[in-house]
C-alpha cells in the first residue's frame, strides 16, 4: 500500500498538476485580474445564471393547439382537393372539425372512389405512416381522424420551428450567447444572460405574431356582429384594445385571405403624412402575387388586418397593390411597432408559447452572492484546516494539501467538462470542503488506533490506509447514488449542485487517498520514525 | 506538539443500554413531524406552490417599505403576499400566491408577475429588481413529484446498495435511520414554517448522504468485529463499534459544521435554507447512526454468523479438498 515507485511518484503529480492547472483560467476570470493572453482560449467554469444574471424561462406549447391547427389546415387543402377533382368537382357540405375530426358528407354518394382517391395524398403526407386515418360513416360521410404518428410529427415540427423563430427573435435584441434548447415534447428552454430588460424578452415571445388579411363581410348587419352571431362563411374578430375602435368587432370571410407567412421583411417606420408609427413589410413572390390578386379583384373593398385574431385596422384597398410591399398602421407606438417588426422579421410563431416558469437574476445579486460564497468558503476552509492539523499533526497537513488540491482540480474538472457553476454549486463547493477531509479523518483515525494497539509506525500507516478505504468507497459510492439522483431530479440552479458534489466526491477520492498516501509514505521512508505523532 | 483529542481514548459509553427508550423517542419524533407536516403543512416556496417571488433593494432608501408594498400587491388582488426582509433592510422578498382558478392555465403565473412588477416600478420607480421568479401551477407540481420521487428513488436505492454490501438487516437499518432522517427535517421545517423550496430537496439528499457517511462507517466497524470477536454478545459487540469509531464521528460532524457556519453567517442569503436544513440534518443524522441504525441490527437478528456464509464456501471446499475420510 506504501509502495510509490518513482515513475509511479511522477505520473501522480503530473496528473495532480494538469488537473489542477486547469483551474487558473476560472480563478483568473473569476478574480477579475487578467492573466495571460494564453489563458484566453482555455475553458472555464461558466457562471449559471444566478451568479451572472440573466433570465431563464420555460416556454410551453398546448399540443391541443397545435392538433386544431393542424385540423384547420386540413379543412383548407381537403376543401381544395375536392374543388380542383379531376374530372368534375366533387361537392361536399356540413363540414365540421369537432372532436378533433373533420367529417363531412358527399352529396352525392356515387363519388366516393373518386373523393378517396383524391384525399390519398392528404391522408399520406410526406412521411412513410399514415398521418390522417379516413373512415366511411352511413355510405357518404367522411371522417378523418389523426394517426398519433401523424401527430406526433407535427407537434415535433411544429415545435421545431418554433425554437427557430424564438431563436430569431432573441437574436434581434443583440445579447451575447442565448442558450435556446427543446426539453421534452412541447417546450422550450431560453437562457439569456445578462439581460437589461427581461420584460422586452418577454413581451417579445409573448406573441405569436399571426399576421392575417381577410375580406371585410359587408352583407354583415353591425348589430348581428356585435351580437357575435357572423353570417355563413364569415368569423368575427375583435379590434385590438389599443385601436380607436376598441370594443367593436368585425366580420371578416374565412376563406380567400392571406397569411403572413411569406414575408420577406419588416421594418418600423413613421408615415411622413399622418406622422405616424407604422410597420412596413415586403412579401416575397409568392406573397407578392397573392396580395396583388386579393388587391386587384378587391378594389374598393375594405378588408381587416388581423395580428393574432385581433383586428389592427381595416382599411380599404384604394388600388391594385402591386408591388409586394405594404404599410400597417394601427396606433402603434415607436415601441410597439418596432417590437411588431421584429415579431414578423423573424416570422409567426407556429403555436402560441406560455410562459410557464420564469426565473431572473439581476447581476448585482449574483455579484454579491459569489462575493459572500467566497467569504465564507475561506472562513470555512481555515477552520477545517486548523482542525485538522491541530488534530492530526503532520497527517493533517498532508490532509490539508490534498483539501487545497482537491479544490483546484475539482475547478479544474468543471472548467474542462464545461459544467456551470451556480449559487447553490458554491454551497456544494464548502460541502466537499468539509466532507472531502472524511477520508483523512478515518485514516488517520485508524492509524492512532493501530499505533495505540501496538502496532509499528510502518505498519499502522499500512493498515490505517487498507482498511479505512473500503469504509471510504462504499460511503463514496451511496453519496454518489444521492447526487445522480440529484442531478436527475434537479433543474437548474441545484442541478449545479448535483455536478459539484458528484465530481468533488470523485476528485477528493482521488487527493485524500492516493496523494496523503504518497506523501505519508515519502516521508515514512526517508525518516523511518520509530514514533509519529498522530 | 500535543494533538487536539476530541474525544479521549478508550471510550466506553454503553450507547445501547439506553437502546429502548431512544427507539421510543425517535418512533414518536418520526410520528410528531409527519402529524406536523400534514396539519401545519409544508410552508412551500414559489418553487413547489406556483406563484411569483420577487426581490427589490431599494437603494434611495435605508429602509425598504414593506407595510405599503404588503398593501400594495394585495391592492392588485391575487391573494394575500408575504412581504419580509431580506438580506439588508433595504432589501425585501415578496411571495405572491398563485390564485386557485389559474392554477391549470400555464403562463398565469408569469403574466401575473408582470402585472405585479409593473405596479411596484410605478409606484416605486427607483426600487431595483434584483430576482424574479414565477412558476406556473403546472410546472410546479412537476417539482412536488420529482422531488418526492427522487427522496424515494435515493433511500431506497442506497439502502440496496448497503444490503448488497453487507446484508439485508444492515439495508433495512439504513433505510429506518434514513427515513427517520427525512422525517426529521421535513417535520423542522413544518414546525417552524420554513420555506420549503428545491433547494431544501437538495439539502435532504446530502443528509441522506452524509448520514449514511456515519451509519457505514460504523457498520463497516460492526462486520469487521462480528469477524473478529465471534463470542462477543452483540449488544457488547456494537457498544465496542460505536467507541470505537466515535472520534471519527465527531471528527467529521465537526468539520462539516464549521465549514458551513461560515456559510450560514456571512454567505448569500438566497442560500441560508439550503445549509440550514444540511446543518440541522448533520445533528439528526449524526444521531440516528449512533441510535438507530446499530441498535435496529440487534431486533433484526444479526449474529456472528451473519457474515460466516461468504467465507464458509470457500472453507467448506478446502475441507472438503483436504479430508474426504469420514465423510462420504
Amino acid at each position: 500500500m506504501l509502495d510509490f515507485p518513482l515513475w509511479k511518484k511522477i505520473s501522480l503529480w503530473i496528473f495532480t498538476l494538469v488537473l489542477a492547472a486547469a483551474a487558473l483560467p476560472s480563478l483568473f476570470s473569476a478574480s477579475g485580474v487578467a492573466g495571460p493572453d494564453s489563458f484566453e482560449d482555455l475553458p472555464t467554469v461558466n457562471l449559471g445564471l444566478d451568479l451572472a444574471g440573466g433570465s431563464h424561462l420555460l416556454l410551453e406549447a398546448d399540443p391541443e393547439d397545435i392538433a386544431t391547427q393542424r385540423l384547420e389546415n386540413l379543412e383548407e387543402s381537403v376543401r381544395s382537393a375536392m374543388r380542383n377533382a379531376s374530372g368534375d368537382r366533387i361537392r361536399i357540405g356540413d363540414i365540421s372539425t369537432a372532436n378533433g375530426q373533420l367529417s363531412f358528407i358527399l352529396d352525392n354518394p356515387a363519388d366516393i372512389d373518386r373523393a378517396r382517391s383524391e384525399l390519398e395524398p392528404i391522408i399520406n403526407g410526406t412521411g412513410l405512416a399514415a398521418e390522417w386515418s379516413l373512415e366511411v360513416v352511413d355510405t357518404q360521410r367522411m371522417v378523418l381522424s389523426a394517426t398519433s404518428r401523424g401527430l406526433d410529427q407535427t407537434v415535433n415540427d411544429t415545435m421545431e420551428s418554433a425554437v427557430e423563430v424564438v431563436r430569431r427573435r432573441i437574436d434581434e435584441l443583440g445579447t451575447r450567447e442565448p442558450t435556446i434548447i427543446r426539453q421534452g415534447d412541447t417546450r422550450i428552454v431560453v437562457q439569456v444572460p445578462g439581460l437589461e430588460d427581461p420584460e422586452a424578452l418577454k413581451e417579445l415571445l409573448g406573441k405569436t405574431a399571426q399576421l392575417e388579411f381577410k375580406l371585410v363581410d359587408d352583407t354583415a348587419l353591425p348589430t348581428n356582429v356585435e351580437a357575435g352571431i357572423a353570417p355563413p362563411g364569415s368569423e368575427i374578430f375583435p379590434f385590438a384594445p389599443d385601436t380607436p375602435s376598441a370594443g367593436f368587432s368585425v366580420a371578416v370571410k374565412r376563406l380567400g385571405g392571406i397569411r403572413g407567412d411569406n414575408l420577406t421583411g419588416a421594418q418600423a417606420g413613421v408615415n411622413p403624412e399622418s406622422n405616424e408609427s407604422v410597420v412596413n413589410i415586403q412579401f416575397d413572390t409568392q406573397g407578392g402575387q397573392k396580395f396583388a390578386k386579393l388587391s386587384t379583384e378587391n378594389v374598393d373593398k375594405q378588408f381587416a388586418i388581423i395580428l393574432d385574431g385581433e383586428v389592427i385596422s381595416a382599411p380599404t384597398f384604394n388600388e391594385p397593390i402591386l408591388g409586394g410591399s405594404a404599410q400597417i398602421s394601427g396606433s402603434f407606438t415607436a415601441e410597439t411597432a418596432n417590437e411588431l417588426a421584429i415579431q414578423l422579421r423573424s416570422g409567426a410563431l407556429p403555436v402560441e408559447l406560455a410562459i410557464v416558469e420564469e426565473r431572473t437574476v439581476g447581476p448585482d445579486l449574483g455579484r454579491e452572492s459569489i462575493r459572500k460564497g467566497l467569504i465564507a468558503m475561506v472562513i470555512g476552509s481555515l477552520a477545517v484546516i486548523t482542525l485538522m492539523i491541530a488534530t492530526y499533526g503532520r497527517f493533517g497537513m498532508y490532509a490539508t494539501a490534498a483539501l487545497a488540491f482537491n479544490v483546484l482540480i475539482l475547478l479544474g474538472v468543471m472548467a474542462g467538462l464545461n459544467t456551470t457553476l451556480t449559487l447553490p454549486g458554491i454551497a456544494g463547493f464548502v460541502l466537499t470542503v468539509g466532507a472531502a477531509v472524511d477520508a483523512n479523518v478515518l485514516i488517520n483515525e485508524r492509524i492512532r488506533e493501530e499505533r495505540k494497539r501496538g502496532r509499528k509506525v510502518l505498519a499502522a500507516v499500512e493498515t490505517g490506509y487498507k482498511e479505512a478505504s473500503r469504509a471510504i468507497y462504499d460511503a463514496n459510492i451511496t453519496n454518489l447514488i444521492a447526487g445522480v439522483l440529484l442531478f436527475w431530479f434537479g433543474s437548474g440552479p441545484v442541478k449545479g449542485f448535483a455536478v459539484v458534489l458528484v465530481i468533488g466526491l470523485a476528485t477528493s477520492v482521488f487527493t485524500a487517498l492516493t496523494l496523503t498516501r504518497m506523501w505519508a509514505s515519502g516521508w515514512l521512508r526517508k525518516t523511518r520514525p520509530a514514533d509519529i505523532n498522530i | 506538539m500535543k494533538l487536539l483529542k476530541l474525544v479521549p481514548a478508550d471510550t466506553n459509553i454503553k450507547f445501547l443500554k439506553l437502546r429502548l427508550p431512544f427507539f421510543i423517542v425517535s418512533m414518536l419524533l418520526i410520528v410528531a413531524s409527519w402529524g406536523l407536516v400534514f396539519t401545519q403543512g409544508l410552508n412551500y416556496g414559489v418553487d413547489f406552490a406556483g406563484g411569483q417571488e420577487v426581490r427589490l433593494t431599494f437603494e434611495q432608501t435605508e429602509t425598504a417599505p414593506v407595510e405599503d408594498l404588503r398593501s400594495l400587491v394585495a391592492g392588485l388582488d391575487y391573494g394575500a403576499p408575504t412581504v419580509q426582509e431580506f438580506g439588508a433592510p433595504n432589501q425585501v422578498s415578496i411571495r405572491v400566491p398563485l390564485p386557485e382558478e389559474v392554477e391549470d392555465t400555464p403562463g398565469a403565473a408569469t403574466e401575473i408577475g408582470n402585472q405585479v412588477i409593473a405596479a411596484i416600478a410605478a409606484e416605486y420607480p427607483d426600487a431595483r429588481t434584483d430576482g424574479n421568479d414565477t412558476v406556473s401551477g403546472k410546472v410546479a407540481g412537476e417539482f412536488r413529484q420529482s422531488a418526492g420521487l427522487a427522496l424515494m428513488a435515493a433511500m431506497v436505492m442506497v439502502a440496496l446498495y448497503i444490503w448488497i454490501r453487507f446484508e439485508w438487516q444492515f439495508g433495512v437499518g439504513a433505510l429506518f435511520a434514513l427515513f427517520h432522517d427525512v422525517s426529521l427535517t421535513l417535520g423542522i421545517f413544518a414546525l417552524f414554517q420554513l420555506e420549503f423550496s428545491l433547494q431544501i430537496i437538495a439539502a435532504i439528499l446530502s443528509i441522506i448522504g452524509y448520514s449514511l457517511n456515519d451509519t457505514i462507517v460504523v457498520y463497516d466497524r460492526i462486520r469487521e468485529n462480528l469477524k473478529k470477536f465471534r463470542k462477543m454478545p452483540l449488544p457488547e459487540l456494537l457498544d465496542l463499534s460505536i467507541n470505537e469509531t466515535l472520534a471519527r464521528t465527531v471528527m467529521t460532524s465537526l468539520t462539516l459544521l464549521v465549514a458551513l457556519l461560515p456559510l450560514l453567517f456571512f454567505g448569500p442569503e438566497s442560500l441560508f435554507g439550503l445549509v440550514i436544513a444540511i446543518t440541522v440534518g448533520l445533528f439528526i443524522g449524526t444521531y440516528s447512526s449512533v441510535y438507530l441504525a446499530s441498535p435496529i441490527l440487534i431486533w433484526l437478528g444479526v449474529t456472528s454468523d451473519s457474515f460466516v456464509p461468504q467465507e464458509s464456501a470457500i472453507d467448506r471446499q478446502e475441507k472438503a479438498a483436504r479430508g474426504q475420510a469420514g465423510s462420504v
